[in-house]
């Protein structure tokens, strides 16, 4: 999936640009090879652009490591890039910054180099969910951020909060939402089951998936747009055309400090929370440079940093923090979240793809 | 497609550096079409893994999900809006570009400026400039609420009409170029006649112009029907779920599933269908000037 806050295509084109004149300009410059340096992907746009001028500048002065920062499309699409080089022996970036269901797949061809924890001292301040195994206990990930989906109205359209996920069905708000338009990003089978079904088991099995999903059915006519590209979403959203819908949550909070008339809330049932790991290339030949920059990144005023400038969810532990109670609500939330079922977008991919592909076209 | 008749004579006898210089378009056309189609062709026949990639193999897998009502529903929709923005493009071509052949030179030149100005923009920044132009909040619709015709602005976009919008937006200027050297060398003389035989402009327009012109008619159908068949910009932005085009769900296979075997026999199989379409519409437009003959015959006959 796509970071929500780097779609924005203005950001984006001027990003290249910026991208292609410090490509020319290090060309010429000998220090980054000389010292240690790290090729580190991230999602580009705003993104990439808050790493390269807050958090890697503070890194190299503290390590000596120059990070070599490339922006990457979307975890999946890195991950097609980063899996043909790696059987080529190459490593187009040593760690990347990927999605939960991207990782995922990396493993079924070991894609992912294993992480020592003992390298990773820091690695305990993070909640333990943040420590990414393959199935054999090897630890291939080290949660980087993490995010949130929730439920955003526009507030001219609607003065009072919504409270529930259930307002997605009510009737009255027919034509009015905006929903992204696959399983494996909307994750709008996991919000059915929170709030209709409370199973943890249904959405192991077909039939339950198929449960579930005639219930989702059901809020159709209430959908204006079923989106793939953030950005159409959120100008409808401010503009009100589009005036309810999921979305992301540090987003949604910018746009409300630009002055937009656009709120996020979490529902009573939770929001989902979504994250991003850091993951290293089995090609990679800075396994020792990559340990230090993870390590890093799991410091918690590191991580305190980046949700106060970059908006993003931390992952160490909230006492661990120094947030002030409303900094770590404009990021995150104490309640429980809706969790995503990764291994149902996994392992029964193809099968949900074209159910769920049937639902929304039929 | 051929509207301009190929210079034939002087095809044969190439000169050595003649030669060389027809081997480079061979290379480029061999390295930046031919390889990338057979490394698509392959990958069409590889194995999927589930949840993963694909592995090398030989299977038809990927091919047999076609057989399935809902592949063919979205196969038929692809094709029902790609002919019709066809269809609407060249209506809105023929006479548009019969008007600008017979113009003064400078505002010719003015309008095919224009037009030629449209090809520069992308997908992306025409699909996002109608999804706004055709919105509620700051659409068209606004002006019937200004005028006092309706109370609230009708919101036009994602539909039906939209996709179609965008489509015909994007294909109209590429209408207007393959029928504009065939109708600016139409000879004046004809149209001429036929009015001076009595025929009203619209029936020498129709009996006369149009049959004239039925080769660049047939060849910028083909131009508009392949280019928006492969849309997938537009049909995702404008578009509701039931318009969402088979490209549409090719890159949902290929960004987001990772699933490269279906997305590549899918994108064969397209290939395949509106290749037979471009052969079959061809050879229609083949015989096409024996009834441009006989439409002569009928208008003589009638006129006297």
């Amino acid at each position: 999936m796509t970071h929500p806050i780097l779609k924005n295509r203005r950001r984006f084109l001027a990003q290249s640009a910026a991208l292609a004149g410090a490509a020319a300009l290090g060309s010429g410059i000998s220090r980054a090879q000389s010292a240690e340096s790290l090729t580190v992907a991230t999602y580009g746009g705003y993104f990439e652009d808050s790493f390269k001028s807050i958090i890697y500048p503070a890194f190299t002065e503290e390590t000596g490591i120059e990070i070599v920062s490339v922006p990457e499309p979307t975890s999946d699409a890195w991950l097609i890039q980063l899996e043909t080089a790696a059987r080529a022996n190459s490593a187009p970036a040593d760690v990347s910054m990927i999605a939960q269901t991207a990782m995922l797949k990396g493993q079924r061809t070991e894609l992912w180099a294993p992480l020592d924890l003992e390298k990773l001292p820091n690695h305990t301040s993070l909640s333990p969910d943040f420590i990414h195994t393959y199935s054999d206990g090897r630890v291939d990930g080290i949660g980087a951020v993490a995010w949130y989906l929730t439920l955003v109205t526009n507030t001219d359209v609607y003065p009072d909060a919504p409270s529930s996920w259930e307002e997605l069905w009510n009737p009255d708000n027919e034509d009015s939402l905006g929903l992204m338009a696959l399983a494996s990003n909307s994750f709008l089978l996991e919000i059915t089951n929170a709030t209709f079904f409370k199973d943890p088991e249904i959405l192991m099995s077909e039939a339950g998936i198929e449960k579930v999903l005639a219930k989702l059915a059901e809020l159709k006519p209430n959908v204006a747009l079923w989106y793939r590209d953030e950005g159409q979403f959120q100008q409808a959203l401010q503009s009100g055309e589009v005036p309810m819908g999921q979305y992301y949550h540090d987003v949604a909070g910018l746009a409300a400090a630009d002055g937009h008339p656009v709120r996020s809330t979490f529902p009573s049932e939770g929001g989902i929370r979504d994250s991003g790991c850091w993951a290293v290339s089995r090609a990679s030949s800075k396994q020792e440079a990559a340990h230090t920059f993870i390590n890093y990144m799991c410091r918690p005023d590191v991580q305190a940093t980046l949700a106060r400038k970059v908006g993003t969810s931390p992952t160490v532990k909230r006492d661990l923090l120094d947030l002030s109670d409303e900094e770590f609500a404009s990021v995150s939330s104490v309640d429980t979240p809706i969790t995503p079922v990764y291994a149902m977008h996994n392992e029964r991919a193809d099968w949900l793809n074209q159910v769920w592909t049937e639902m929304v076209t039929g | 497609m051929n509207t301009t008749p190929a210079p034939a004579t002087t095809l044969q006898g190439f000169s050595r550096s003649e030669s060389v210089a027809m081997a480079w378009p061979m290379i480029m056309l061999a390295v930046f079409f031919v390889i990338p189609f057979g490394t698509m062709l392959t990958i069409s026949f590889f194995e999927r893994v589930p949840g993963g990639f694909f592995e090398p193999g030989f299977t038809l897998e990927s091919y047999a999900r076609f057989i399935d009502p809902f592949f063919f529903k979205s196969l038929g929709m692809t094709m029902m809006i790609a002919a019709s923005a066809s269809v609407i493009c060249l209506a809105l071509a023929v006479p548009f570009t019969w008007s600008l052949s017979r113009m003064r030179h400078h505002s010719r030149v003015f309008w095919l400026v224009a037009l030629l100005s449209i090809l520069s923009l992308s997908e992306v920044i025409i699909g996002f400039s109608w999804s706004l132009l055709l919105s509620r909040s700051t659409g068209i619709g606004n002006i019937l609420v200004w005028l006092g015709i309706e109370n609230r602005a009708p919101k036009l976009s994602p539909g039906l009409g939209a996709v179609l919008t965008g489509l015909c937006y994007l294909g109209f200027p590429y209408a207007v170029l393959v029928l504009f050297p065939q109708l600016s060398r139409l000879d004046p003389t004809l149209h001429e006649a036929a009015r001076m035989l009595g025929a009203s402009p619209r029936r020498a327009f129709m009996n006369v112009v149009l049959p004239n012109i039925a080769k660049a008619l047939v060849a910028a159908f083909i131009m508009v029907f392949v280019f928006t068949l492969g849309a997938y910009l537009i049909p995702q932005l404008l578009g509701k779920p039931q318009q969402w085009t088979l490209p549409v769900l090719i890159a949902d296979q290929a960004l987001f599933q990772s699933n490269l075997p279906f997305a590549a026999a899918m994108s064969i199989f397209l290939l395949g269908v509106s290749l037979s379409l471009v052969v079959c519409v061809g050879w229609l437009g083949r015989t096409a000037p024996h009834d441009q003959d006989d439409a002569h015959d009928d208008a003589r006959s009638e006129e006297a």
